[in-house]
């Protein structure tokens, strides 16, 4: 999968409580920033994003999973950060901004070109439509345990 | 005839470039010859003045376009995925 090529082991949170979308992207994005990945300004982007177009995705089974992300100009490098939440939080339905989503799992991304990055994106969707994944994704103890998912 | 498809999401770059890629290949498979181009939700105005046979959207649209509109988020959870590419399809046969 391409997604290990994105995503460091600074970039993995577990087990992150928050009772906000906006704590979430907040931790998150603070993580990517802290690495350089992304611009100062990428944080407060994301969460407007969120708050006009959310990311949240109703996987149909146990755990549903957000995506947020944002324009390029906010980017230095393109990366993934990745969140297990310790419980639910409420994100909105991307195509249905009034819907709440219950989320469990957020994968952050951060692209730098438009349009790219295809096959780590499809390999983002292809880990979302396997409920088994995202599972064990889920109840993951540790960042090691993470990254052999996701290989 | 070449059908043109507008594919939109939230920042034109991310959830479109996945749901544009795998349109291209169910109309490859199923014999339609299609464009795609790939926009941000406020976008689409510009590029309707072009114009285009469909509208496949990953983010929630705030307006009615005039053309067939499709919900996208299935080729990002796979959810009722076969639905929604036989929508599309069914679409551009007509």
């Amino acid at each position: 999968m391409k997604i290990k090529d994105y995503l460091s082991k600074e970039a993995v949170i577990l087990g992150l409580e928050a009772s906000t979308s906006e704590e979430v992207i907040r931790r998150l994005g603070g993580k990517l920033r802290d690495l350089g990945l992304v611009k100062d300004n990428f944080v407060e982007a994301a969460l407007e994003r969120e708050a006009n177009m959310p990311t949240g995705l109703p996987l149909g089974g146990e755990y549903n999973a957000a995506i947020p992300h944002v324009d390029i100009e906010y980017v230095n490098k393109s990366a993934l950060g990745l969140a297990i939440l310790k419980e639910d939080v409420v994100f909105y339905n991307m195509v249905e901004s009034d819907e709440e989503v219950p989320c469990r799992l957020v994968i952050m991304l951060a692209l730098d070109q438009p349009k790219s990055q295809i096959e780590m994106l499809q390999s983002v969707a292809a880990l979302l439509q396997s409920p088994e994944t995202v599972k064990k994704l889920v109840s993951a103890k540790t960042t090691e345990e993470v990254f052999s998912i996701l290989s | 005839m070449t059908k043109t498809i507008i594919v939109s999401c939230g920042t034109g770059i991310a959830t479109s470039t996945v749901a544009a890629k795998a349109i291209e290949e169910a109309c490859k498979k199923a014999g339609i010859s299609v464009i795609t181009k790939q926009c941000k939700g406020q976008e689409i105005p510009e590029l309707l003045k072009q114009g285009a046979d469909l509208i496949v959207t990953t983010s929630t649209l705030r307006f009615d376009p005039g053309i067939p509109v499709v919900k996208g988020l299935a080729f990002l959870t796979g959810i009722g995925i076969d639905g929604v590419v036989k929508e599309i399809l069914d679409i551009l046969s007509d």
